[in-house]
């Protein structure tokens, strides 16, 4: 369910690296927890964010969630689709439901992320 | 939390559930979009049992829903029901209900699950010099609503009622699954559909045979959070967010609610008084003209002075826009009136527009 190759965060953000460019999105989790997502508001390209800063909001019919950095970084591109298409999110949060992507600023801070199975093993946490 | 005697339905259906007023009810089973689309094209089936039923009975039964109420009462019978309201002598909202004239001297008001205890103690509070007796029986009943087009096929073959007959508001008695139920054509979608009460002890019946019948139609159940963008679209109140004890029936937008020559009634003459001098503020609604969604609370703007706040806000499955509903100075209220809403610090513009937003017609 959850890629492999993929980093995590406690906010049910993920991660895919590549070489110094990052993707992030939200996971399957968190799409499930929000319900039909109907408007995604992206960050510019430029925008320099830090870890754990909010880089957009994400709305459902019933709420507004904040997005959260899940590292510091400068923001190349935001997922155009999601303007015409935000269920994209619902529909596929690990492929084209992706939010931004990220120049990274300090790979280390990559240690700060969980593993799919440490993500794993935090969900079951959470359903307890 | 409270739960209604269906909740063992939704579990099974596998509804999201959330708390609401102190009850534990469905916000959505498949997902609101979904739901709400459903209820447009074919139908959905809501459980609101939450919802209160207090009974005012006695010989000056009517004398007394008529000095709470501004709707003329007189007029119903058991064939009739009738949107109405409960106001203070500001003429203001303590709730908006419906009222049923279940006998000689028997009427049942339908109130907001989140007003139930206040409405009852109101009454109460209201009642010295009535000869009547006034009854919480909000714990007895259990209430559906079947609406969407389809909504009378469906439960047609489920009752002995005639439904064709039975008009808008219009009222019937008999059976629904083989239970005892009283039966009208009202709702809070804007669709064509049935309130469905009964008191009997099995009323999970009503709930699975319209679910049964219903699947070859596309029925599904519907949660709080479709409710809430069918009625919105519909530009059907909610308490608490466009009307309370601030806002009066005027600038609400109902002065067909209001029946001044019907005799006296608690807020009559405040509203006579509004009514003759014009009111200062009136409820319009909204599409945002900007990106992102307007949201209840969030500041609204007429060139730099913040005028109120956005009370009812949301997406639009059906129209895929934002719209909701607000108050504005009456001068600002022409349909095509540009102003500003405040979206989490970015002024973002928005039209008045005519309401309803969504009218039966529009079904494509």
């Amino acid at each position: 369910m959850y890629p492999d190759n993929y980093y995590y965060t406690k906010d049910h953000e993920w991660l895919k690296i590549e070489g110094d460019k990052a993707t992030v999105g939200i996971t399957d989790f968190a799409q499930k927890q929000l319900g039909d997502v109907v408007y995604v508001e992206l960050p510019q390209p430029g925008a320099q964010l830090e870890f754990h800063q909010s880089l957009g909001v994400i709305e459902s019919v019933k709420a507004v969630s904040d997005i959260y950095s899940p590292i510091a970084g400068e923001v190349i591109e935001s997922n155009e689709n999601l303007n015409d298409s935000p269920e994209l999110v619902n529909d596929d949060p690990h492929g084209k439901g992706w939010i931004i992507q990220l120049k990274i600023k300090d790979e280390g801070e990559l240690d700060k992320l969980m593993s799919a199975s440490e993500y794993e093993k935090f969900l079951e946490g959470l359903e307890e | 939390m409270k739960r209604t005697r269906l909740y063992p339905a939704h579990e099974k259906a596998g509804a999201k559930l959330v708390e609401f007023f102190g009850w534990e009810m469905p916000i959505e089973y498949s997902g609101i979009l979904q739901e709400h689309m459903a209820v447009r094209q074919k139908a959905g089936l809501f459980d609101v049992s939450h919802m209160g039923e207090i009974v005012i009975s006695g010989n000056h039964a009517l004398d007394f829903v008529q000095y709470l109420t501004p709707n003329d009462a007189s007029r119903l019978d058991e064939n009739k029901a009738q949107y109405s309201a409960l106001t203070t002598p500001d003429g203001t909202f303590v709730d908006d209900l419906l009222v049923y004239y279940l006998d000689e001297n028997v009427y049942l008001l339908v109130v907001n699950a989140a007003n139930s205890d206040k409405d009852y103690q109101w009454i109460l509070d209201h009642k010295n010099g009535y000869d009547v007796e006034v009854h919480n029986l909000s714990d007895d009943y259990t209430q559906v609503a079947l609406q969407g087009p389809e909504a009378q096929k469906i439960l047609q073959p489920l009752t002995d009622i005639d439904l064709e007959d039975i008009p808008g508001f219009g009222v019937a008695r008999g059976k629904v699954g083989g239970v005892e139920a009283l039966v009208s054509r009202t709702g809070y979608t804007g669709e064509d559909g049935f309130e469905i009460y009964t008191r009997a002890q099995d009323p999970e019946k009503i709930w699975d045979v319209i679910l049964e019948e219903g699947k070859s139609f596309g029925l599904l159940p519907i949660g709080l959070g479709a409710r809430d963008t069918l009625r919105l679209e519909a530009r059907l109140m909610l308490y608490g967010n466009d009307i309370d004890e601030a806002t009066t029936v005027l600038e609400a937008g109902m002065r067909w609610l209001v029946k001044f020559k019907k005799g006296d009634f608690l807020g009559r003459e405040a509203l006579l008084k509004q009514k003759e001098e014009g009111i200062l503020r009136k409820i319009i609604g909204f599409e945002l003209l900007g990106k992102g969604i307007a949201r209840p609370h969030y500041p609204v703007y007429v060139g730099d002075e913040e005028v109120s706040k956005v009370r009812s806000g949301s997406f639009s499955p059906f129209f895929h826009k934002s719209i909701g509903l607000t108050y504005l100075p009456v001068e600002y209220t022409e349909i095509g009136s540009e102003f500003a809403i405040d979206i989490r610090g970015k002024s973002v513009k928005a039209k008045v527009v005519p309401t309803p937003f969504y009218k039966r017609e529009e079904i494509q």
